[in-house]
C-alpha cells in the first residue's frame, strides 16, 4: 500500500520540525492540529481574513492557502515566534498599551503582518500601514488603535535601533 | 488626505475625576496571552481521544425532507456516528430565556437540526463524527436526502403578500398582544401609541414621510462558531465553546436535550467576537449527541460559509417613517410602520427597533406599528443594539430632511426636541437621567463641527441613536490573598477587555491597583449564574457585582481589624485603602497578611440583578466625498460621541465606539446579503461580503461624554452597542449634502448611489 502521508521538514520559529501530513492538509491545519501551534487562527479558510498569516522565507503567506507539503525546506515564523524569550516584541507591547485588541482573534495575524511590514519598512506612513494591513480583517476595533500601535512600535524600534 | 487627531487626550468632556483607578488605562490582564498566541479560543481545544464532526446543510431555502438515508455515510471507514433530528427527539415546548430575549424551545430545537422541512439554505440536517475532519466532511456528502423543494420568500414584502408560501403551518399571528387564528408568516403585529398622531400632524407646518429598506447584514465576527462536547460515562455532559453566555448555552442545551441543567457544565473558551451572534446555540447539542453515540469528545467548527448561511444575520427591514414639525422647530407628531425579517423562526428584534425609533426625541404624539415576519433566511440573532440601527437610519434621515425644510441647523433641531429625564417613550417607559443633550452639545462644540467642510462632492452629516442597557443577573466572588492582592472570579465571557473593567471596579473599592486584581472567567460549575455578555451589560452589571463583592470583603475585614484592635467592628472605618479605628490603622495589604491569625481566609461574594437602568446615546459627525464617476463614498473624517456615564477604562470605551462605528459604516455603505431568486446567498465569503478593511477608513475620532447613570454605584452606562446605531443615518445625511440625493436603501453602495444620482440628474423634481 502507498503511504498516505508525506514526510516534511521545515524550520518553524527557529526550530527544525519534522512532521507527517496528508497531501490535502493545509499548512494552517498542520500548524494547529499536528504541531500544537494554535496561535494562527482560521477565520475563513480561503485567504480573505488574514488571521492565519505566517512569514515564510521573508514573505507573508496565508497558511490556509498553502499545502503543508509545500512548506518543506522553508523557514516559517508564526505568532508564537514573535516574542523573545523574556521580552515581548515592541509590536506586542504596543498592541497591549494601545488597546489594539478587543476579542484578540485577529491579533496573531495583525502582529505577524505588521512584523513583516516593519522588517521591510521601519518608518511606514499611515496610508502605507493601512494598505499593508488591508489583508487582515478585524471586526472589533475599527483599526484605529491597531494603526496607532503599529506606528508606536515602529517609533520605539527606530529609537532602540 | 483624511483627518487624523493627534491623541485621545482632549476627547473626554464632563469627566468625573474623583476616582483613583477608574478612568485610567491599565494593560488588560489577559493581554500577554492574546499577543503571544497562547490564549485558547474554542477551536484551539484538544482533548484526549478527540474526534471531529461535520454538518450536512440544506441546499434549498425551503424544502420538505421526504427521507434521509445515512447508511452510506455510516459505512465509510473512520465514521463513528451520524445524527439527525430523529436523535434529538421532542423535548416539548416552552419559552427559553436567552438573556436578551425569549425563544420558543421547539423553534430552537428545529434550528439546531431540521425536522420535516428545511427553512433556509444552510439549515442543519445531520451531523457526522469521524476520526478525522476530512473523513467527516466526505461522509456528509454521502448522506442521501430526498428533497421536495418549495417556493421561498426572502423579504417581508414577499412573506406578507397574499398567498405567500408559508414557513410554519402552525404559526398564528399575535395581534396587538392577543392570540388569533390568522395563519401566514407574520408572527406578531404590535403597536405603541402615545397621544394623538392625527391631532399632532394637524398642527404641523412641515410633514415628511419616507419609506426605507435595509439589507440583511451579518455580525461578521472573525472566529467561526465552534463547540466541543464530551458526554462522559457518568452521564455528565461537558461543553467547551466560544459563547457570549455560558449559562445560556448550558440552559438551552439542557432544554433541547431534555436533561437537567445540573448534568451540563459549560467551559467558556476565549471568544473571537460575537456582537450578539454568539448567544444562540447551534452546534452544542449536535456535538453532545455525537459524543453520546461515540463515547468520545467531539469537536465541531463552522466554515465561514456556514457562519454566513446558518448563523444569525441581523434582520433586513422595510420601514415607513412620517414626522411633522411646526415652523418654530418643534416635532409634534411621528409615525412609523416597521416590518423586520425574523429569518426562519419568529423574533426579529422589531420590538427593540420600535422602542428605539423615536427614542431620541421628546414627541407628544406617536404611533409605531411593528411586524415580526418569518422568511426563508437564517434565524436572525442579536447584532449590537439589535433593531435600533435599521430604525435610526429611517428616523434620522427624516429628521434631517425636516431640518433642511425648516432651514435650521440639524443639531439645533435635535437639541430642541431631545429626549431628557422624564421624557416618556412611545413604549411607555419614562427616561431616568440620560445624556442626549450633553452628547448633542458636545457635537456642536467639537472642532469637527466647527470646522467648515470645503470642496466639491463633499458633504457632512450628523445623526444620533439610542440603545438600552439591560441589567440581568451577574455573580462575582473575591478571595483575598496573603500578599494583599485579590483573585476575582466572574462569569461574563470577555470579548473586549471586561476582565479588566470589572477588576478595576473591585480595585477602586479596595484601594488597590488594577494589577493587584487577578480576574478570571469561570465555568458554569465554578461561579454563580451570570447572564449573557450582551445588552451592554458586563462592565455595568458584572462590574456592579464586583463592586458589591469588594464591599463584602471590606465588611469582613473590618471585623478582622476589630479583633486585632479589640474594638467593635462598627468602630472600624475604611477609606482610601486603609482600615482605621482611633489611633489604629492598617492598609488593606497589611491586614491581608493577618487573616490567618484572625480567623482564616476571607472571601467576598455578591450577586446582582439591576433594574431601571439608564441607557446610552451616541452621535456621529461624518464628512464624505462621493466620487462623481463611480459613486464610491470615501469617509474623510469621522467623530463618534457617546455618553459612557463613567468610562471605567477609556481605551476600551473608545474601542467600543470605534468598532461599533465601523460596523455601522459597513452596514451603511457596503454590506448586504445578495439573495438569488432561489433564496441562496450569492456572496457567502469574506471577499464578496466585503466588510470594511483598514484601507477603507480614516481614524475614528472619539469623544466620551460622562453623565453619571444614577442606577450604578460608579455611574457607569453600558457602552457596547449604541455606537453602531447612528452611522448609516449620518452617512445618508452626509451623502445627501454631497450629492443632493436622499438614499432610502441600505447599503448605499456605489451601484445604488450611482442609480440614485442618475435618477436625480434626469428628473430633479420627481426624485424629491
Ligand atoms: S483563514 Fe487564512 S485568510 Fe482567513
Ligand atoms: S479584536 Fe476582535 S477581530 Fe480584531
Amino acid at each position: 500500500m502507498m503511504p498516505k502521508k508525506s514526510y516534511v521538514q521545515a524550520v518553524i520559529n527557529g526550530e527544525s520540525r519534522e512532521f507527517l501530513c496528508e497531501p490535502r492538509q493545509t499548512l494552517l491545519e498542520v500548524l494547529r492540529e499536528e504541531l500544537g501551534l494554535t496561535g494562527a487562527k482560521e477565520g475563513c479558510g480561503d485567504g480573505n481574513c488574514g488571521a492565519c498569516v505566517v512569514i515564510q522565507d521573508g514573505r507573508l503567506v496565508c497558511s490556509c492557502l498553502e499545502l503543508a507539503v509545500e512548506s518543506a525546506g522553508t523557514e516559517i515564523t508564526t505568532v508564537e515566534g514573535v516574542a523573545g524569550r523574556q521580552e515581548l516584541h515592541p509590536l506586542q507591547q504596543c498592541f497591549l498599551e494601545d488597546a489594539a485588541l478587543q476579542c484578540g482573534i485577529c491579533t496573531p495575524g495583525f502582529l505577524v503582518s505588521a512584523k513583516a511590514l516593519l522588517d521591510k519598512n521601519p518608518d511606514p506612513s499611515e496610508p502605507e500601514i493601512r494598505l499593508w494591513l488591508a489583508n487582515n480583517l478585524c471586526r472589533c476595533t475599527g483599526y484605529d488603535k491597531i494603526v496607532r500601535a503599529v506606528e508606536h512600535a515602529a517609533e520605539r524600534m527606530r529609537q532602540e535601533a | 488626505m483624511t483627518h487624523k487627531p493627534d491623541s485621545y487626550e482632549h476627547n473626554m468632556v464632563l469627566a468625573q475625576k474623583q476616582f483613583r483607578v477608574l478612568g485610567t488605562r491599565p494593560i488588560r490582564h489577559d493581554g500577554v496571552d492574546k499577543v503571544t498566541g497562547r490564549a485558547l479560543y474554542g477551536a484551539d481545544i484538544d482533548l484526549s481521544g478527540l474526534i471531529h464532526g461535520a454538518i450536512l446543510r440544506s441546499p434549498h431555502a425551503h424544502a420538505r425532507i421526504v427521507s434521509i438515508d445515512t447508511s452510506a455515510a455510516e459505512a465509510m471507514e473512520g465514521v463513528l456516528a451520524v445524527v439527525t433530528a430523529a436523535d434529538l427527539g421532542d423535548s416539548g415546548d416552552k419559552m427559553i430565556d436567552l438573556g436578551e430575549g425569549e425563544q420558543n424551545l421547539s423553534f430552537l430545537r428545529g434550528n439546531v437540526l431540521a425536522s420535516g422541512k428545511a427553512l433556509y439554505k444552510g439549515h442543519a440536517v445531520a451531523g457526522v463524527a469521524a476520526a478525522s475532519l476530512h473523513v467527516a466532511q466526505e461522509a456528509v456528502k454521502r448522506i442521501r436526502v430526498e428533497w421536495e423543494p418549495l417556493p421561498a420568500v426572502t423579504t417581508t414584502q414577499q412573506a406578507m403578500a397574499d398567498g405567500a408560501p408559508v414557513l410554519h403551518d402552525g404559526l398564528r399571528t399575535k395581534e396587538l398582544g392577543k392570540e388569533t387564528d390568522q395563519t401566514g408568516n407574520v408572527a406578531a403585529h404590535f403597536r405603541y401609541d402615545k397621544g394623538s398622531p392625527d391631532e399632532g400632524f394637524a398642527q404641523a407646518d412641515v410633514i415628511v414621510e419616507r419609506s426605507f429598506d435595509t439589507a440583511t447584514v451579518h455580525q461578521g465576527y472573525i472566529e467561526p462558531q465552534n463547540a466541543t462536547a464530551l458526554w462522559n460515562n457518568d452521564g455528565r455532559l461537558q461543553i467547551w465553546t466560544s459563547t457570549q453566555g455560558s449559562f445560556v448555552v448550558r440552559d438551552t442545551t439542557a432544554a433541547i436535550l431534555d436533561i437537567p441543567v445540573s448534568q451540563v457544565k459549560v467551559t467558556p473558551m476565549e471568544i473571537g467576537g460575537g456582537f450578539g451572534g454568539k448567544i444562540p446555540v447551534y452546534l452544542e447539542p449536535v456535538a453532545a449527541l455525537l459524543s453520546k453515540k461515540t463515547g468520545r469528545p467531539v469537536k465541531l467548527v463552522m466554515s465561514r460559509q456556514d457562519v454566513f448561511e446558518a448563523t444569525g444575520p441581523t434582520p433586513g427591514s422595510h420601514i415607513r417613517v412620517k414626522m411633522g414639525a411646526t415652523n418654530d422647530g418643534r416635532i409634534v407628531a411621528a409615525e412609523a410602520w416597521m416590518a423586520y425579517e425574523a429569518g426562519a423562526y419568529p423574533e426579529s428584534f422589531v420590538v427593540p427597533g420600535a422602542m428605539c425609533v423615536f427614542a431620541c426625541y421628546d414627541i407628544d404624539n406617536i404611533r409605531v406599528d411593528g411586524f415580526d415576519v418569518v422568511v426563508n433566511k437564517p434565524s436572525t440573532a442579536a447584532y449590537r443594539a439589535p433593531g435600533a440601527t435599521n430604525a435610526a437610519f429611517a428616523a434620522e434621515s427624516v429628521v434631517d430632511e425636516i431640518a433642511e425644510k425648516l432651514g435650521v441647523d440639524p443639531l439645533d433641531l435635535r437639541l430642541k426636541n431631545a429626549a431628557k429625564e422624564g421624557t416618556r417613550r412611545a413604549d411607555g417607559v419614562k427616561f431616568p437621567r440620560i445624556g442626549l443633550v450633553e452628547v448633542l452639545e458636545a457635537m456642536k462644540a467639537h472642532p469637527h463641527y466647527q470646522t467648515p467642510l470645503e470642496g466639491p462632492h463633499r458633504g457632512r452629516g450628523v445623526a444620533v441613536g439610542f440603545w438600552f442597557n439591560v441589567g440581568l443577573e451577574s455573580s462575582c466572588s473575591i478571595s483575598v490573598n496573603s500578599d494583599g492582592t485579590i483573585s476575582l472570579v466572574e462569569g461574563s465571557t470577555d470579548i473586549g477587555g471586561t476582565r479588566t473593567s470589572i477588576a478595576m471596579q473591585a480595585a477602586e473599592v479596595l484601594g488597590i491597583s488594577a494589577e493587584e486584581v487577578r480576574p478570571s472567567v469561570a465555568d458554569t460549575d465554578s461561579v454563580g449564574y451570570t447572564s449573557v455578555t450582551g445588552g451592554s451589560r458586563v462592565t455595568f452589571a458584572t462590574g456592579w457585582a464586583a463592586h458589591n463583592a469588594a464591599q463584602d470583603v471590606v465588611a469582613q475585614m473590618k471585623e478582622r481589624a476589630a479583633i486585632l484592635w479589640g474594638v467593635d467592628a462598627g468602630a472600624v472605618e475604611f477609606a482610601d485603602g486603609t482600615f482605621r479605628s482611633g489611633d489604629n490603622s492598617l492598609a488593606f495589604k497589611e491586614l491581608a497578611k493577618k487573616l490567618s491569625e484572625t480567623g482564616g481566609p476571607v472571601t467576598g461574594r455578591a450577586t446582582v440583578h439591576p433594574k431601571g437602568v439608564g441607557g446610552s446615546f451616541a452621535g456621529n459627525i461624518v464628512d464624505v466625498e462621493v466620487d462623481p464617476e463611480t459613486a464610491k463614498t470615501k469617509i474623510l473624517r469621522f467623530t463618534a460621541f457617546q455618553d459612557a456615564g463613567k468610562a471605567i477604562h477609556p481605551s476600551y470605551v473608545e474601542g467600543q465606539m470605534q468598532g461599533g462605528s465601523v460596523q455601522g459604516i459597513g452596514w451603511g455603505l457596503n454590506e448586504e446579503y445578495f439573495m438569488t431568486d432561489q433564496g441562496v446567498m450569492a456572496n457567502s465569503t469574506l471577499l464578496d461580503y466585503r466588510m470594511p478593511t483598514a484601507l477603507d477608513l480614516p481614524m475614528i475620532d472619539t469623544c466620551i461624554i460622562e453623565v453619571a447613570n444614577p442606577g450604578h454605584p460608579f455611574g457607569v452606562r453600558g457602552v457596547g452597542e449604541a455606537s453602531i446605531v447612528p452611522p448609516p443615518g449620518a452617512l445618508a445625511n452626509a451623502i445627501h449634502n454631497a450629492t443632493g440625493v436622499r438614499m432610502s436603501r441600505l447599503p448605499m453602495s456605489p451601484p445604488r448611489l450611482m442609480e440614485a444620482i442618475w435618477a436625480l440628474e434626469s428628473n430633479p423634481i420627481a426624485a424629491d
